[in-house]
């Protein structure tokens, strides 16, 4: 009895897999505090999200749908879209990243202050990426641009040394390709 | 359709989901629905003492029925109180509809008196709820509140009312057909998994099933076809807490319970089998014990109607989704079908290793003439009334895990215990529940004294409504569970789990106009137990037993099943005796 060693009479953590990142795509009746279930239930499960983006997609059916991207080892991944489903306002969870590659975007509006060569540098920048001028003044743009994550973080550490200011995101929304809807 | 008031609705509904008693506490925020059930007789209202009392005895209800509890309280501290109660059924699946009481719509944010955030505070602990913010939305969200708490993997689902909602006037109706736009619970099996089942079935030499609650949840259908299904193949059967009496305990088959304080035999055969059989249980820590020395050479079979409790804790090989009645008839029908046969040979070779194991005898104790062993009080108690319409309630700890062990079941439905959450004061109040429900039968909260003194309150509720329950207390001065981690993980550092002053439970009981009864020597035992089931009145029963025992056998800290300690009286062979001659001890 006194061999004991341990002091907790929980099991011991498993051993450390692989983590893997998702994006989940979650439909769900926009009723008061939907947002709340899901959040929470990240919270609570301790389960991650890198992003989270929600809005209401079909007005008729009050349905709102909710895009996160989270990451995990196999069977939280597993565990995460289960206990979403579980969610009373749920009616689907789809895992975008699983078979056929899905389209992901998010927006974000960058605040660059700069003059002189900074500015041309950052105007032409924004027109390498695409990006649309949506605010300027003699010293600042807010620039628009749209694309895959790690475009828009290209996007935003390249202004970094060009006067960057501030940086809005929306977060990842996505899709899958092909004919067919989730 | 008719016309009324939002109190009204509430009773309305009630009574036209067949609910007869109502178990709750009045307050500000809920007086319109007060007034209502003033004004009728079909819904019985219960008076408890606190609202947490309120929420165990609905779960005592449901339980012993396989009905709907319901609870009734007001808002801000009637609804924080019964927080404990909502958790405890949410992690038991114990389906329960809670109506609170909520600040006028107006007043929702204001900080006004009495009110929280109930839907807030409540979201993680219900399977769902709702703040209805006008008169039309509360008939469906009422009658959903029902549909959601009793489908699926039940649960307590919470309807709070603000109070200018009750007073407004609507429309009521009953909705005829219930489909819930995006909640509908998958509850029949894959009829290929089923299939596959049945092959693994018939093809296993070293088979286990491994049954849960799930199995008493889906109603006594289940335990049939769950009997079924274990005489027709021959195999072992062990069950978690949760899923005790689905399976006679006095059955040759029938293991005793498994996992962290489990007979020798169930862990062993959990960790050496190579089919395990889950039906309705959810691989818990208290089950596994260490997760990657858990039954390492076994197939797993997991039938739940959960798909959240697949794969969360262990990897299965074949999950299969749906009410496992519905799962069990289906590989019933199958295996008659196939005209399956288990094998034999194997299967005897498996059942002569059983033995063996069972040969140990895990839950022999050293009895006294001195003292009394708590293991043999509870003997007792099953001796003198297994042959009566029982009903077994408990606390949390020592004494929960012996009446586990000693207490045996024939059937579900029979023994409500604060699994998942481990809720200490559970039992007495769900013993009123469960004596409400059952008022010819007996109802014995095996309690512990530090348990029982958390919801000690409702013994005047039990007196109020003439409910006979028996609170029979094993005494040992020591929050005893707490106790036995202290000597065996913390070097003997009994660290405040010592109760230096207890109450004179006789007294106690005098003074709450019951009845008292203190027993001390083993001699008189079994004379007071019966005066405890003679005397027509709620009862406390002061058992006052060893204060150091130990339950054994106890799966020690992150350790395997194949690792269990047992008492010393069931390492040595000269103590062991023969199963007949342990129930005479």
């Amino acid at each position: 009895m006194s061999t004991m060693t341990t002091t907790t009479h929980y099991p011991a953590q498993g051993k450390a897999e692989q983590v893997e990142s998702r994006t989940l795509c979650v439909l769900v009746d926009n009723e008061p505090g939907v947002l709340a279930r899901v959040i929470g239930l990240f919270a609570g499960r301790g389960y991650n999200i890198d992003s989270l983006t929600v809005s209401e997609t079909e007005h008729e059916k009050h349905l709102s749908r909710i895009t996160i991207v989270t990451r995990g080892t196999p069977m939280v991944l597993e565990q995460i879209k289960n206990q979403l489903d579980r969610l009373v306002p749920v009616h689907r969870v789809v895992d975008l990243t699983r078979g056929a590659p899905a389209i992901a975007r998010e927006l974000a509006m960058v605040k660059v202050r700069g003059k002189g060569k900074d500015r041309e540098a950052a105007a032409r920048l924004a027109k390498s990426f695409d990006a649309r001028i949506i605010d300027e003044t003699p010293e600042s743009y807010v620039f628009e641009v749209t694309g895959a994550t790690d475009q828009i973080e290209s996007f935003v550490s390249q202004m970094l040394p060009l006067g960057l200011v501030e940086v809005s995101r929306t977060g990842v929304v996505a899709i899958a390709r092909g004919a067919e809807g989730m | 359709m008719t016309e009324m008031t939002g109190a009204e609705m509430v009773i309305t509904a009630l009574a036209d989901q067949g609910v007869e008693h109502i178990f709750g506490y009045p307050g500000g925020a809920v007086l319109p629905i007060y007034d209502a059930l003033f004004q009728q007789d079909k819904v019985q209202h219960i008076l408890v003492r606190h609202e947490q009392g309120a929420v165990h005895a609905a779960e005592g209800y449901a339980r012993s029925t396989g009905k709907v509890g319901c609870v009734l309280v007001t808002s801000g501290p009637g609804a924080t109180n019964a927080v404990t109660g909502l958790t405890d059924a949410l992690c038991d699946s114990i389906p329960l509809v809670v109506i609170t009481g909520q600040v006028p719509t107006h007043l929702i944010g204001n900080d006004a008196f009495q009110e929280c955030d109930t839907v807030g505070i409540t979201r993680p602990c219900t399977k769902y709820n709702y703040l209805v913010k006008t008169i039309a939305d509360l008939p469906r969200a009422l009658h959903e509140a029902f549909h959601i708490a009793a489908s699926g993997r039940p649960g307590p689902v919470v309807v709070d009312i603000p109070k200018d909602i009750q007073f407004a006037t609507g429309t009521y109706s009953r909705p005829k057909e219930f489909q819930h736009k995006g909640y509908r619970p998958k509850l029949k099996g894959d009829p290929d998994k089923i299939r596959e089942a049945v092959e693994m079935i018939a093809a296993a030499k070293r088979p286990l099933f491994y049954t849960g609650g799930g199995v008493i949840n889906s109603g006594p259908a289940a335990s049939e076809s769950l009997r079924e299904l274990v005489k027709l193949t021959g195999f072992p059967i062990t069950s978690t807490l949760m899923g005790l009496g689905a399976y006679p305990a006095a059955d040759k088959q029938w293991l005793g319970m498994l996992g962290m304080h489990g007979t020798w035999e169930a862990n062993w055969a959990m960790h050496d089998c190579d089919l395990m059989i889950c039906v309705g249980a959810r691989f818990d820590d208290r089950i596994t014990g260490r997760l990657d020395a858990f039954s390492p050479g076994s197939k797993k079979i997991h039938i739940d109607i959960d798909p959240s409790s697949i794969n969360k804790n262990v990897k299965v090989d074949l999950p299969i989704v749906g009410d496992c009645g519905n799962v069990l008839e289906d590989m019933l029908t199958v295996w008659r079908e196939r005209g399956a046969k288990p094998d034999k040979k194997a299967l005897d070779a498996w059942w002569g290793q059983i033995g063996k194991w069972r040969a140990k005898n895990s839950l022999a104790y050293r009895n006294s003439n001195e003292i009394i062993k708590p293991q043999y009080a509870i003997q007792r108690l099953y001796e003198l009334t297994k042959d009566r319409d029982t009903y077994i309630t408990t606390e949390v700890g020592q004494h929960q895990m012996w009446a586990a062990q000693f207490y045996h079941f024939q059937e579900g439905n029979r023994w409500m215990t604060s699994g998942g959450l481990g809720t200490m004061g559970y039992g007495l109040p769900a013993s009123v529940g469960v004596q409400l429900a059952h008022p010819n039968s007996l109802v014995v909260d095996i309690a512990g004294e530090a348990s029982v003194l958390m919801t000690m309150q409702e013994m005047s509720t039990a007196v109020q409504y003439d409910l006979p329950i028996k609170i029979f207390i094993l005494n040992n001065q020591y929050m005893g569970m707490v106790r036995q981690w202290q000597e065996l993980l913390h070097g003997g550092r009994y660290s405040h789990s010592y109760t230096e002053a207890l109450p004179d439970f006789v007294k106690l009981a005098e003074a709450y106009h019951a009845h008292g009864i203190r027993c001390e020597h083993p001699g008189e035992l079994d004379d007071k137990i019966r005066e405890m089931i003679e005397v027509k009145k709620p009862v406390i029963f002061d058992c006052v037993v060893d204060p150091a025992e130990n339950c054994f056998p106890m799966i020690p800290s992150g350790r395997a099943h194949n690792e269990m300690l047992l008492g010393d009286a069931a390492t040595r062979v000269e103590d062991a005796v023969t199963e007949e001659g342990k129930m005479l001890v």
